[in-house]
């Protein structure tokens, strides 16, 4: 008898022991296959458990929290479309008309209680609600490239920058050896600190750094970048908090301004050409590159985080309406994932969660300046 | 050769279909459940559109099984293997139904949008809550570990059948004439 005809009759004891033994190997192969993908055999992988323990390691604990971006607002407003990009895009958003929009300003970092600064990075978050359920979700920064173009870069700076257990404060040390290991983040730095820092919110350009697709009626499609630029008059940091020792200066100011005067943002949409790098944030798009005006968005109301439409709302970048596709860039996808991991989280931990820096007190208040 | 009785067709066939489908389901959510990598946003593409075309190959699974009962196991199976085999059965349908509508409810309680496609959404079926939404993501991975268990369970049984007992189980449902 061969021993692994798979007949009928008994199977000798000597027989049955091989054949168990085979059975359990196949078993244990497709166990161990699991366990692989999940990541548990692979102690140096970067998994998404692994990014959000290195926001704790570099933000301390804040239930509740977004990870990154922890200290903001909500807002709500409108988008008016102008029409233009609608030759670009299929997508709805780009109709003649108006969507609502949900939206969020807040402070890059894990540190929800933060003071603001006039150098810390700033971003707007957008949830455009089209109609039929569509969604366009878009998270922009106030800086002009990107510090890293991975999610291992991302994840190095982090630690980098960690406070020393020790002595509270970051290692120069680590920084330097992060910054020798990666010089496209020194490149991009050397960029960010040139960029101009306004007095506030209101004054502010955000840009979505990360490349995406516009996708045409016909199935073309073109490399996109796009930026909200304030229609409100620049003016730059005048390097003096308007409220001296108001820790929350940016946002009290923002919240008086939107009470005030509805407060605006053209929405420019810059087109890549060839040369143009789709997969690396940290490099900025050659000057001069066509830009359109797809229309304006509008900012009436602001609220606290506490109670308002933003907080239950991850602003994922990949939560795109049908005409805008991601692009090849590899910081999408683990901004994607990371977002929802820490959305998961602070979701788990919603009633342990400290009131939010900027209270309902205060922006009832009209802000404090 | 057996005289054990085999499935019908109509009943093999959505099993051997569904098979890969569930085992490429399992594989994809824990990977992309630790993925930081470019892949996530393809293996979130792929997860979505496959449990629901799961949902409902499952609900026409249900349908056949009223129809085309499945054959009883040999007699020479003892009661506590029977009662197994009853019992894994009854729970690998049951996770095949409840699994893409927690997943569904969960998308639905964190308001994502559920792209099936291009334009093709599907609806929300829960209320926007986010600690309803973190019940559900939780309950998610219990019942993916727990359908990944049994799906080992039920594939070593099967080999228990074919190459030990060699009762002619294994071959009821593999067999290609």
């Amino acid at each position: 008898m061969k021993p692994f005809s798979v007949g009928a009759g008994p199977v000798s004891s000597a027989g049955v022991l091989v054949r168990l033994g085979a059975i359990g190997a196949l078993m244990l192969s497709v166990a161990g296959a699991f366990a692989y993908v999940g990541g548990w055999l692979s102690p140096v992988r970067l998994t998404q458990d692994r990014m959000m323990a290195a926001f704790q390691h570099a933000s301390g604990t804040h239930a509740g929290f977004r990870r990154n971006h922890a200290k903001g607002v909500c807002v709500t407003g409108w988008f008016e479309s102008s029409g233009q990009a609608v030759a670009l895009s299929k997508a709805a958003v780009f109709r003649p008309g108006r969507v609502p929009v949900v939206g969020r300003f807040a402070l890059a970092g894990g540190m929800p209680f933060q003071t603001d600064a006039p150098a810390k990075v700033r971003s707007m978050a957008l949830r455009f609600l089209l109609p039929g359920g569509e969604e366009w979700r878009t998270g922009m920064n106030n800086i002009p490239v990107f510090p890293v173009n991975s999610a291992r870069g991302f994840y190095e700076q982090l630690l980098a920058s960690s406070p020393d257990p020790v002595t509270g404060k970051p290692d120069p040390d680590k920084m330097k050896a992060f910054l020798a290991a990666h010089p496209e983040t020194g490149r991009a730095l050397s960029l960010i600190k040139k960029r101009q820092v306004t007095s506030g919110f209101a004054n502010s350009a955000f840009n979505s750094l990360n490349a995406f697709r516009f996708v045409d009626a016909a199935g073309a499609s073109v490399p996109v970048r796009w930026s909200t630029v304030p229609v409100q008059p620049l003016a730059a940091d005048s390097a003096e908090p308007s409220a001296a020792g108001d820790k929350n200066y940016l946002f009290d100011d923002l919240i008086a301004q939107i009470a005030q005067h509805p407060q605006q943002w053209r929405l420019i949409v810059t087109i890549g050409q060839a040369d143009d790098p789709t997969n690396d944030a940290t490099l900025p798009w050659h000057a001069g590159r066509r830009q359109v005006d797809a229309g304006t968005v509008t900012i009436d109301h602001a609220s606290s985080e506490d109670g308002g439409r933003c907080t239950d709302v991850n602003y994922d970048p990949l939560v795109l309406p049908y005409g805008i596709e991601p692009s090849d860039d590899p910081l999408l996808s683990a901004r994607s994932a990371a977002y929802a991991r820490s959305f998961t989280l602070r979701a788990g931990e919603e009633h342990e969660k400290a009131p939010s820096a900027v209270t309902a007190q205060e922006v009832q208040a009209g802000g404090k300046s | 050769m057996s005289t054990q009785a085999r499935f019908p067709a109509a009943s093999r066939l959505p099993h051997w279909l569904m098979a890969p489908m569930i085992v490429a389901m399992l594989f994809i959510g824990v990977g992309m459940a630790a993925s930081l990598s470019p892949r996530y946003e393809l293996l979130v593409s792929i997860h979505r559109p496959l449990g629901i075309a799961i949902f409902v190959l499952c609900l026409a699974r249900i349908v056949n099984r009223f129809i085309n009962p499945p054959p009883e196991l040999p007699d020479t199976v003892p009661s506590l293997q029977r009662f197994a085999a009853k019992a894994s059965h009854v729970v690998l349908y049951a996770l095949m139904f409840i699994m893409p509508l927690v997943g569904w409810g969960m998308l639905s309680a964190a308001r994502y949008p559920i792209v099936l496609y291009g334009p093709l959404r599907l609806p929300p079926i829960l209320p926007h809550d986010l600690t309803l939404y973190a019940w559900l993501r939780d309950l998610h991975t219990v019942l993916a570990y727990l359908f990944f268990a049994t799906f080992l369970a039920h594939f070593g049984a099967a080999l228990f059948h074919g190459l030990i007992r060699r009762d002619g189980v294994l071959q009821s449902m593999a067999s290609w004439r």
